[in-house]
């Protein structure tokens, strides 16, 4: 009994902790308990765990629209892998002894004095902590060679694609819509967001109001929106097709209903239409405030006054009233 | 070293008759919670009636955001008015004037019914006061998430406004967090805590009433927000449109702050006791699990809980003062927010998981018939993250542009966390090694916990690496994620408290076939409504939407058919706890568990003092099955017993 408790101790990697099928051992003639739930264990796991990393993985989301996403997708099937045994091991466990370890009903005695094992312990403090300073390099790897894995990075990204041409892309969000600035080609702001495939992004993600958080769902992108902030976050769009944009932090009344689409097509097909939006919107152009990292809610909110004033309607990133409106 | 002198005074909260016996005055007359609900509202027209005059420069509109300060004052002050009316600050007015005090408040004097409305200083009423005020708000809260699953129902908002909806939501969040911080340390780590350290009372019976009373404050505060409007912001209260939002938000701010103060009293109360008051023999490697869960979680709670206290005070301070703490553009930073609120927000989580841990390990044992499995890594697994739990934070603000240095180290420390978690499991599978399992309606509980808690946590983890994290933050996912700990932890565990602990309480049991009965009601709907959420996230639905993606609506609407009936489930428990105490009524004065916990060496519920004597504990609390245990304690022991353990400084 105790070379199987110690056998069935120091097991393959999961978190938070193995299952440990060991126990003190027991001169009995009963059966090997621990030696059954290791193989039940064992046969479980390698059923399961190239089902869940070959059979679900390339099917769990986000996708591979993107760099980033593909990243995600990847790092979902290797934790849901890892955590496959983990999940088995205490079920299987627990399972084994609900079924073979019930007390009769008339039987009042009580069970082997066994107050720990030392053996036991350790193994499982060594294996846990492993897994554990595993995952966290694991997670730090990944973090790094996806260039933050689509996670917004702050105004000090550190980082970046490792390209000389990066498309940037200002995401202002306002409540409750988002709309984006296109630097590179006179700072155009437009509702609509197009991407060129196989190019890198930085999305340059402020808000002119209160906290929103720009999610590209497809994309596998995330970064939250700060009034006054400038948050980068980077990818690169592998497919082609439409993605879908929505906030992704309360923002207030219509939070539910913040979302929109966006494109990803092919390089020419993005030069040209930005280039043609570009001359299209160039006297819009020109009213708005010059291209800036960050905008000034205050300002925002007298040039919404303004307009107020001169009859045109809107928001104007004044405070909204909580009754209104009711109805979009 | 434990105190045994226990001083016989008057403010011993029972069983001792005052030192001057009040006179018998009309029940009307003497304070209670209706003359407390008249002192509230004098004082909330007062403070009122001051806001106005101190910010009578500014416009007035009703349900607007102008009108903060006599909103604030009013209920600052309808605070101060309730605990007038409830006679707390009698006895401290009478001693700074010199004059006899009247023990209890007052409270205790007079029938049985009466004291649990009372400002009661006796630690037992006190937990039955919170049992039922708890449960109370549970289903309260209850509520609202079925009104928020009925609007899910449909992909585009049908039932509610979209201003319902979210206020709704923040009311859901807010008093189940609100409720969850005190659910199984008021009633239970109350009650039960000086039975099992063997002590005849608490530290700060006041402190530890107030603690209490200021519960029906916030709840009523918090409600009272959705005659204006409600808040927009959910339980987070995130800063740039907490400021924005209406009068409604400082019902929140006051309402949560309000709770954390009363958290901290009842931790502060608890951790004192817990440290002085155990009973002679009672080691620290014989106290019961359950007790180590408190005195960590009252750690947490002293410690982080002033944290929210600050925020909130900040928020109504930018509200009303026009401060600017979390303002941009005006100097202040809505990161600011972001990291007070979860740097208490954190340990909570944790103060939410705590007791939980504490309530299954003293359930098991008892169910195996075995010694708890690693006592002490148990309790170094309670430390461990509770330490752990003050550097994890800033892994919900991953996504927010926080600084990117610090996204490794706090991936690192969050999955640490799991490795203390994980020795709950250790100790849990060592325990039911070879054990003598008993299927009860507790154990039931509690095998429901850990496999609750067991998505729950790995979900954590998935949760804890930064690019999982990217897709998952924000989502329904981690909506999932923590109401498996939450929900499937805490509360799970804190049924099977109820269950295995209400013959103590009440002497009464409940009824165990439709004990079992609402354990599997529960267990399986709960699964049913939270496992599909993990999927409903990953497909990219936010958390507080009420408009999603049309391809999601079967998910959503099987969510809800499961929710709806999760709910009722909580209809079993309520019939069942009406008709077993009131009706049914079946007596249980002994041990019906044949446990060896202290707290059930004495008769159900425990006479008024606890113990006659100071008991002498004599061995560990787990000792099942070793025929050379001591007896957990001797309750008479000899007088000189204890004057001689307490050499010189016998009074």
């Amino acid at each position: 009994m105790a070379t199987e408790a110690s056998a069935s101790s120091p097991e393959p990697p999961g978190a938070p902790g193995p299952p440990e099928a060991g126990g003190p051992p027991e001169p009995t003639a009963e059966p090997r308990h621990g030696l059954r739930i290791l193989i039940l264990w064992v046969v479980a796991s390698v059923i399961c765990c190239p089902i869940v990393y070959f059979v679900w993985g390339p099917h769990l989301p986000p996708g591979d629209m993107s760099s980033s996403a593909a990243n995600e997708q990847f790092d979902l099937t290797v934790l849901g892998t890892i955590a496959t045994p983990v999940f088995l091991g205490v079920v299987i466990y627990m399972g084994y002894a609900l079924t073979f370890w019930r007390a009769k009903d008339d039987d009042e005695t009580d069970g082997p004095p066994i107050h720990g094992n030392a053996k036991i312990q350790l193994t499982w403090i060594a294996a846990t902590t492993a897994i554990v300073l595993a995952l966290a390099a694991f997670g730090t790897v990944e973090l790094w060679t996806v260039q933050g894995a689509g996670a917004g990075e702050g105004p000090q990204p550190i980082w970046k694609p490792d390209s000389s041409t990066i498309l940037q892309v200002q995401v202002i969000g306002q409540q409750w819509a988002w709309t984006y600035r296109y630097p590179q080609f006179g700072g155009f702001e437009t509702a609509s967001l197009e991407l060129p495939l196989n190019e890198p992004v930085q999305f340059n993600v402020t808000s002119l109001d209160v906290i929103h958080s720009f999610w590209a769902y497809q994309l596998g992108v995330k970064a939250d929106a700060n009034p006054g902030v400038n948050n980068v976050a980077y990818t690169t769009p592998k497919h082609p097709g439409s993605f879908v944009v929505r906030c992704a932090e309360l923002c207030g009344l219509w939070h539910g209903a913040m979302f929109d689409y966006g494109k990803v097509v092919s390089p020419t097909a993005f030069q040209a239409w930005a280039q043609q939006t570009e001359t299209q919107l160039a006297s819009v152009t020109k009213m708005l405030p010059p291209y800036a990292p960050t905008y000034d809610p205050t300002d925002i909110a007298n040039l919404g006054k303004v307009l107020v004033q001169l009859g045109i309607g809107g928001a104007g990133g004044g405070y909204y009233n909580p009754l209104d409106p009711e109805q979009p | 070293m434990a105190i045994e002198i226990q001083p016989e005074s008057a403010q011993v909260p029972s069983g001792h008759e005052p030192a001057a016996a009040p006179k018998a005055r009309p029940w009307w007359l003497r304070p209670a919670v209706h003359t407390a609900l008249i002192g509230a509202i004098v004082g909330y027209v007062l403070g009122h009636l001051l806001g106005n005059a101190i910010s009578s420069g500014y416009q007035q509109l009703p349900l607007a955001d102008s009108n903060d300060t006599p909103i604030v004052l009013g209920y600052l002050f309808g605070i101060l008015g309730w605990l007038i009316g409830l006679g707390v600050f009698n006895d401290p007015v009478r001693q700074m004037l010199g004059q006899p005090v009247t023990g209890a408040g007052e409270g205790h004097v007079g029938d049985d019914l009466a004291k649990y409305f009372r400002y009661s200083l006796d630690h037992k009423v006190v937990g039955i006061q919170y049992l039922f005020a708890m449960i109370g708000y549970f289903l309260t809260g209850g509520l609202f998430a079925m009104a928020i699953r009925a609007e899910l129902l449909s992909p585009t908002y049908h039932l509610l406004t979209p201003s319902a909806y979210l206020e709704v939501v923040g009311e859901h969040g807010t008093m189940m967090m609100m409720m969850m911080t005190s659910v199984v340390m008021g009633p239970l780590g109350n009650y039960l805590v000086p039975l099992m350290i063997g002590s005849k009372r608490v530290a700060f019976p006041r402190i530890e009433a107030l603690s209490f009373w200021l519960t029906p404050c916030a709840f009523i505060i918090l409600l009272s927000s959705l005659l204006v409007g409600g808040f927009p912001t959910g339980w987070t209260g995130y800063a740039p449109l907490s400021i924005q939002a209406g009068e409604g938000m400082d019902g929140y701010a006051i309402a949560f702050g309000l709770m954390g103060i009363s958290a901290i009293l009842a931790a502060f109360n608890l951790v004192v006791t817990i440290i002085c008051y155990r009973a002679p023999g009672m080691r620290w490697g014989r106290l019961p699990m359950f007790v180590w869960a408190m005195l960590t979680t009252g750690f947490l709670l002293v410690l982080a809980a002033p944290v929210l206290v600050g925020g909130m005070y900040m928020i109504v301070t930018d509200r009303t003062a026009q401060t600017a703490f979390f303002v941009n553009q005006l100097g202040g930073s809505s990161y600011l927010y972001e990291d007070l609120f979860w740097f208490f927000g954190h340990p909570e989580v944790y103060i939410l998981a705590l007791p939980g841990f504490g309530i299954v390990s003293e359930i098991i044992p008892v169910f195996c018939r075995k010694p708890l499995f690693g006592y002490k890594i148990a309790a170094a697994g309670m430390l461990g993250v509770a330490i752990l739990s003050f550097f994890v934070w800033q892994h919900h603000l991953f996504d927010s542009g926080m600084d990117p240095d610090m996204r490794p180290l706090f991936m690192l420390t969050t999955e640490l966390i799991s490795i203390p978690t994980g020795f709950i499991y250790l100790v849990a599978m060592g325990t039911f090694w070879k054990a003598k399992i008993r299927l009860t309606v507790p154990m039931l509980f509690a095998l429901g916990m850990y496999f609750n808690f067991l998505i729950g946590g790995i979900s954590g983890v998935v949760l804890s690496d930064v690019p999982a994290d990217t897709t998952s933050h924000g989502s329904f996912f981690v909506m999932a994620h923590f109401h498996y700990t939450i929900m499937g932890g805490l509360i799970f565990a804190f049924f099977g408290g109820i269950y295995y602990w209400l013959p103590k309480m009440l002497g009464i049991r409940l009824n165990q076939r439709l004990g079992k009965l609402h354990f599997w009601t529960m267990f399986v709907f709960f699964n049913s409504t939270f496992l599909p959420l993990f999927a409903v996230g990953e497909l990219g639905q936010p958390r507080r939407v009420f408009e999603y993606a049309r391809n999601l609506e079967t998910l959503n609407d099987w969510v809800s058919i499961s929710a709806f009936l999760l709910g009722a489930s909580f209809l079993i428990f309520v019939f069942n706890f009406v008709m077993s105490t009131l009706f049914w009524r079946e007596r249980e004065i002994g041990n019906p568990w044949r446990s060896r916990g202290l707290e059930w060496q004495v008769s159900s519920p425990p006479p008024p003092n606890n113990f006659q004597h100071v008991p002498v504990v004599l061995s560990g609390p787990y000792e099942y099955g070793d025929p050379k245990a001591l007896p957990v304690a001797d309750l008479n022991p000899p007088a000189g017993v204890i004057s001689g353990a307490l050499v010189g400084t016998e009074a």
